[in-house]
């Protein structure tokens, strides 16, 4: 269980999170909505330890995170699996020593034990045989699958996903919507996705959250959210500018 | 004063407090052993084999240089044979260390500043930190020792060549005797020179790596932070090598006298 209580944030003098409020329980998909540069990759930053808050609690499974130092927080982080917008490979490495690097680390497999695991999670993200591929041979989807391959392979109980379908056509958006609807269903995994593709928000969560003025505004299930009558709902859904923004 | 005290000085202040801290933490976790051994080989193979080029060329035509303004000058009071002495003297003590610093402070500290720049724009150093490992263990202990280890086995290298062109142009091309050359050398060079040189080297090998290491992990966004964080890195690391020369030349001779 993920929670969030009065998190608030600042940039120098602009405040990008005003007390933020969000429990995430085990088992369940997240989703997060909200205008870019409103804030939803800071927060999603705070629930791994990324980023220490100005004031407010982030919990994981009960423990108040935000008051560790990068060591403690290296343990808390085994629980979790991140994927970010611009996949965020190690581009000095192959795919299989990207996806391999979380394992090594935790120091109790053999290279054979790694290799086979490499293999299925490449598998698993419908990457086979891209092992001795460079980060730099391969496509913006094919990166962020790598990337979820290598959050994924060591079997963390939360996977953070940031806006996995940002600069994605819409084919390959489809098939990362499905590849995260497979890994939390094979994986039984805690899901959080950070994103303002509607579609994707509606197919990959059971519970949406809608961040608005630096706080969470509306939090609902997919269904509930998208029928809602609320303005401010109804104007980001149906993605209707302000008459300000169009004059702009 | 207070002005100052929020923009340049504050920020200076606090980049100092910051570096100091990384260099704890990197202190701290060099005795827990945290760093990969792979990672130490490629660095010491990137900082140490790959510098040799360089810190060569500047060893030996400073040694040349040196050599051939000293004899001009000792000529006019006909101490022709006392050139090579006063080369070996300073290449072990200052030169050598110092200009062998230098050069790798430019090729080094360059390279690990963006390369940890880079890695920092492109959330690479975050991607690690979510893997559960720590960018001081990864990123910054291999480059520190594979620094502190190369910095004086460069200056080894730079000062025997440095000496050794020093001899080649005294003897053949300056027409001093050969003999006596070799001898004042070695009369005039104590094993404490070297010692010192050593010593110097083995710090400003630290100080590169950690000001490189510190300007990339530190480094502001996009481009134009990577630029910067280059320039600063070589700039002041460079800066810190000729300051701290100064007082590590004081503090030693200090030390040596007391000791001896």
């Amino acid at each position: 269980m993920i929670e969030v209580r009065q998190l608030k944030k600042s940039f120098g003098s602009q405040l990008i999170l005003g007390g933020v409020d969000l429990r995430i329980e085990t088992g369940e998909s997240a989703v997060i909505i909200g205008r870019s540069g409103g804030g939803k990759s800071v927060l999603l930053k705070h629930l791994i330890g990324l980023l220490k808050p100005e004031s407010g609690e982030v919990l994981v499974d009960g423990d108040p995170i935000t008051h560790m130092n990068e060591r403690q927080l290296l343990r808390v982080r085994r629980k979790f699996g991140m994927v970010f917008q611009g996949a965020a490979l190690f581009d000095s490495m192959t795919v299989a020593e990207n996806v391999a690097f979380g394992l090594r680390r935790l120091e109790h497999f053999t290279e054979g034990e790694i290799a086979r695991r490499v293999a299925a999670t490449l598998e698993l993200v419908d990457l086979p045989g891209t092992q001795k591929k460079k980060p730099a041979e391969l496509s913006g989807g094919m990166r962020k699958r790598v990337g979820l391959a290598r959050a994924i392979i060591y079997e963390p109980r939360f996977v953070l996903y940031d806006e996995p379908t940002t600069g994605l056509d819409p084919i390959v958006s489809d098939s990362i919507d499905h590849l995260i609807m497979r890994v939390r269903d094979q994986l039984k995994v805690t899901s959080v996705v950070v994103t303002h593709d509607m579609r994707s928000a509606r197919r990959v969560g059971n519970h949406v959250f809608l961040l608005h003025n630096k706080k969470i505004y509306a939090h609902a299930s997919p269904e509930e959210l998208f029928a809602s009558q609320d303005a401010v709902v109804r104007q980001f859904i149906d993605g209707v500018a302000d008459s300000k923004e169009i004059d702009l | 004063m207070n002005f100052l005290a929020r923009t340049w000085l504050g920020e200076w202040l606090v980049g100092l407090g910051r570096l100091t801290v990384m260099a704890r933490d990197s202190v701290a976790s060099c005795l827990t052993f945290k760093a990969s051994r792979r990672d130490l080989f490629y660095q010491i193979y990137f900082i140490g084999i790959k510098s040799q080029a360089v810190v060569l060329v500047t060893g030996a035509f400073t040694g040349m240089v040196l050599t051939a303004q000293t004899y001009f000058q000792f000529h006019k009071v006909k101490m022709d044979t006392a050139t090579l002495g006063v080369v070996s003297v300073a290449m072990c003590d200052e030169l050598g260390p110092v200009l062998t610093a230098l050069m790798v402070a430019g090729r080094v500290g360059a390279a690990i500043a963006a390369e940890l720049g880079t890695m920092r724009v492109t959330e690479q150093i975050d991607a690690l930190r979510t893997l559960a490992t720590h960018p001081i263990d990864y990123l910054v202990v291999p480059r520190l020792l594979a620094s502190m280890l190369a910095l004086p086995l460069l200056t080894v290298e730079s000062i025997v060549l440095g000496i050794l062109s020093g001899y080649v142009v005294g003897s053949q091309l300056l027409g001093i005797d050969p003999v006596y050359l070799y001898y004042n050398m070695l009369r005039y060079t104590a094993d404490i020179d070297v010692v010192f040189g050593l010593v110097k080297s083995f710090v400003y090998g630290g100080i590169i790596a950690l000001i490189g290491c510190y300007k990339g992990l530190s480094c502001g966004m996009g481009a134009e932070g990577v630029g910067r964080a280059t320039t600063e890195a070589v700039v002041y690391s460079s800066i810190t090598i000729l300051i701290a020369n100064f007082f590590l030349t004081l503090v030693l001779e200090r030390l040596y006298l007391m000791v001896s």
